[in-house]
């Protein structure tokens, strides 16, 4: 896999199927459906729970705002994504281009996926800093990786961004 | 009705602190990014508050009036920072 900016895009290109199969998941990875942990951890209260009125007014006007934000940075990554589809042969490498407009909603929708994916499988600190766990031998081990993959993108992105 | 009434002011009067709390998950680059574009601060401080997250599991990144300490909170919880208002007793 090679990365570098060119311009006004981001360009990650020589993806394996594995790693654009990853990317491909972004999206799904950012619903919290059937998760009650990584819901709470993405529309976190605002104050102490004794703060009723706050806490209240807080789910009523301030929750849906956050939710249209989170679902609008999944939809421009959905979108960029869409490249990578029918792109070029299976199990060929490919090449996927972001937008350098719409890097924010990157680093928003990866950071979503790897909160939710965190909170579902209950990552501890410890686990969260082992970059180098191999070789992938469980569904968990997976979500790690995919966890410190989304991470090293964030990276990236920031990275050119602040240049 | 006079009694409510101060009670009312002192609420409005009330400072309020912003905190942004320990995460494992958020990148330390990211939440210093994130605190130069919500607060405006310099890279260095960003970087300091952003180590006092770290470190010590908490970082008070504003206090004042409570309408803008919840605006705050707001733009910290979009960019999915853990971040949370309290009152200043």
């Amino acid at each position: 896999m090679d990365i570098r900016r060119e311009g006004d895009t981001l360009e990650i290109s020589e993806l394996d199927p594995f790693l654009a199969e990853l990317l491909r998941q972004i999206p799904d990875s950012t619903k919290p459906e059937g998760a009650e942990a990584a819901h709470a951890r993405l529309f976190c209260l605002p104050a102490d729970p004794a703060e009723k009125e706050l806490c209240a007014e807080w789910k009523l006007y301030v929750e849906p705002e956050l939710r249209r934000l989170f679902h609008s940075a999944t939809e421009t990554v959905l979108t960029d994504l869409q490249a990578l589809n029918g792109q070029s042969k299976p199990f060929a490498n490919c090449t996927l281009r972001i937008p350098t407009k719409n890097a924010e909603a990157w680093l928003n929708a990866l950071n979503q996926a790897r909160l939710v994916i965190a909170s579902k499988y209950g990552f501890s600190e410890g686990e969260l800093g082992d970059h180098y766990r191999s070789p992938i031998g469980s569904r968990r081990d997976l979500s790690l990786f995919q966890i410190n993959f989304y991470g090293f993108l964030q990276e990236f992105i920031l990275h050119e961004m602040q240049k | 009705m006079i009694e409510q009434e101060t009670r009312q002011q002192e609420e409005v009067d009330t400072p309020w602190q912003v905190v942004v709390h320990n995460d494992p998950i958020n990148l330390m680059t990211y939440v210093t990014m994130v605190f130069q574009k919500v607060f405006g601060f310099s890279r260095e401080k960003a970087e300091k508050h952003m180590l006092e997250v770290h470190q010590q599991g908490r970082s008070i990144v504003w206090s004042g009036l409570r309408e803008r300490a919840e605006l705050y909170v707001q733009q910290l919880q979009g960019y999915l920072l853990l971040a949370t208002l309290e009152r200043i007793n």
